[in-house]
């Protein structure tokens, strides 16, 4: 036994090694927030960032978010830039138990791209990778729902689900600013 | 002001040649004074219409402001969005209803069981600390006697490292098989958990321990633990070596003989997951029993999601070593199954799995293995909510053995 307990000891210093290697050669950005709201809307405005507007939500439009995302809305309006030629939308949703941050960038109708800027789950990261985020790409509003279905990630399809949601709602947003 | 003095004057004028006297000096004066006050009247009008808009535009400005501080509050408060709530629950359950006969034998299973009830806790400490746990109530009521058990399937403290590495230390899911870490009712197809997972693995296996886990480049991720082991001399006085024995499940676990497991998984392509697990344990009856020992489990499966398709499959052997589990053929055990389903719409999807899996695959001379067909449908009538219905069909080797045939139902919930 106790030369089992050596063995079993060792293994453990091997992970804690492995670990330590891993932490080190991997180690980024303040955690879970992969793109400041700031540095994406200077992104999608090539710096010139139009000055942000608001979208109140009254009456009818609650509801309809609601049914978009599945859930009542929280806040009182919905903060938006726009410049005349594309629109950008920086959404929060919840995936299993803490919001994503999701930056969404619509031209003449269409999902230009979309972008994860802050993940603070323990899984669905993948969702933040572009092999994910080009299923977007050109997406359109057929009827409330996306023109296309998109492929999940195993394990993590509440992340999924928030990510299509917020798509559709800043969709549907942008057909009533312009 | 002057063209109007000239048109009363000449209009007086007129009227004057008409008949009626002229008005004197002194009434024109009158006449112009008051016309005078009109104006001062009007001006002090204007004046006082000025000041009131003014005024107006003021607290149109000063709403506007309190609007906008409203809405900040509002969103900055409460709300569920927001990192006000550091505190969530939240759980999962299910019905099930069994119709199933024994074509063997006696033991028809019709049952109607509130199979699992489960409730979640977690409270974040910091942006990188946190707690996790999950306590499970089994088939409704616990105690000496009853049918359930209470169980704490997870409890653990997680911390992060940093964006793409975390360990976390207390009880928790074992990274192996597909149903292990996820099986919320609304996630999986059939009532019941396959029977490979639950026979082999053993689905839903936790242990209390240390793991580490995180993201590597190219879509590959990883996790390794170190943990209690299990221990297949518990069943009474009689050792079974059958691996879904042998969960101490962190209850006073004898922990003489660790164990490790090892996974890494590759998520590269949406809708793709492949995946495989290396279990090593020290002894597999925490030296209850000599003769017997290591003990060694490979899984390894693949989940695939694109468009309406899905595939599962999963292959898992066990290898224990030792006399005692030989002399019963428990040397090897081992199990596999695929599952292609197909999903209609957001509301309804199909599936079907074979089933294979054998716990005294060590010695084929003993009849032990089973063959399972089931075909089903799931209903979502919210993505959180399942209504399930399946059909099995159950082959086993042995003529003693139980074969359940027939249909079973399910309700469950997520939230």
């Amino acid at each position: 036994m106790a030369v089992m307990n050596n063995i079993v000891l060792k293994r453990v210093a091997q992970c804690f090694l492995l670990s330590m290697l891993l932490v080190t050669a991997f180690s980024v950005s303040a955690r879970g927030v992969y793109q400041t709201n700031e540095a994406f809307l200077a992104e999608t405005f090539d710096g010139e960032v139009p000055k942000s507007k608001v979208i109140w939500i009254k009456g009818e439009l609650r509801k309809t978010i609601a049914d978009i995302l599945g859930h009542r809305y929280s806040g009182l309006r919905i903060r938006y830039w726009d410049n005349g030629q594309r629109s950008a939308w920086i959404l929060n949703e919840i995936g299993k138990e803490q919001p994503i941050t999701f930056g969404i960038v619509i031209e003449a109708d269409k999902i230009k791209h979309v972008k994860v800027l802050a993940f603070r789950e323990s899984r669905g990261w993948e969702i933040r990778h572009p092999a994910f985020t080009q299923q977007f790409k050109d997406a359109t509003l057929i009827d409330k729902s996306l023109d296309r279905h998109i492929d999940g990630v195993s394990g993590a399809t509440l992340s999924v689900w928030a990510m299509t949601a917020v798509t559709r709602l800043a969709l549907y947003l942008d057909t009533l600013i312009t | 002001m002057k063209f109007k003095r000239t048109l009363i004057a000449a209009s007086l004028m007129a009227a004057g040649t008409v008949a009626t006297a002229a008005p004197t000096n002194e009434e024109l004066w009158k006449m112009m004074q008051e016309m005078q006050q009109q104006m001062k009247d009007v001006q002090t009008q204007n004046q006082q219409l000025k000041a009131e808009n003014a005024n107006l535009k003021n607290k149109v400005e000063e709403t506007e402001q309190a609007v906008e501080a409203v809405a900040e509050a509002s969103e900055q408060s409460s709300g569920p969005l927001f990192s006000g709530k550091n505190t969530t629950i939240g759980g999962y359950g299910e019905l099930h209803f069994n119709n199933l006969e024994d074509k063997n034998g006696d033991s028809d299973k019709d049952q109607l069981d509130f199979h699992r009830f489960v409730l979640f806790f977690g409270h974040e400490f910091t942006d990188d600390l946190r707690f996790f746990s999950e306590l499970e109530l089994e088939h409704s009521l616990s105690g000496d006697g009853k049918p359930g058990e209470v169980e704490l399937e997870q409890a653990y403290i997680e911390y992060d490292f940093n964006d793409q590495h975390r360990v976390k230390g207390g009880v928790f899911l074992l990274p192996v098989g597909i149903l292990n870490e996820t099986h919320e009712p609304n996630t999986f197809y059939g009532t019941e958990r396959n029977p490979v997972e639950k026979n082999i693995i053993p689905t839903t296996w936790w242990e209390g321990g240390v793991a580490f886990s995180g993201q590597l480049p190219q879509g590959f991720s990883y996790d390794v633990a170190l943990h209690s082991g299990l221990d297949v001399s518990k069943e009474g006085t009689k050792t079974t070596f059958k691996i879904r024995d042998g969960g101490q499940k962190v209850a006073e676990a004898q922990a003489n003989d660790l164990a490790y497991t090892g996974r890494l998984k590759w998520t590269g392509i949406p809708g793709v997951e492949l995946a495989a697990t290396v279990q090593h344990q020290g002894d597999i009856t925490q030296g209850n029993v000599a003769e017997s020992g290591e003990a060694t489990l490979f899984e390894t499966h693949a989940v695939i999601e694109r468009g309406p398709f899905g595939l599962r499959a999963l292959y898992a052997q066990w290898d224990l070593d030792g006399d005692a589990p030989k002399m019963a053929g428990y040397d090897e055990q081992t199990g596999w199954y695929v599952e292609p389903s197909f999903r209609i719409n957001q509301y309804f999807g199909l599936f079907a799995r074979y089933s294979e899996w054998d716990n005294q695959a060590g010695d084929s001379s003993i009849e032990s293995e089973f063959e399972q067909i089931d075909v089903g449908v799931n209903w979502w009538p919210h993505k959180n909510v399942v209504v399930k219905a399946d059909y099995q069909f159950q082959d086993a080797e042995s003529d003693s053995a139980s074969e359940l045939e027939g249909f079973n139902l399910g309700i469950g919930y997520e939230f």
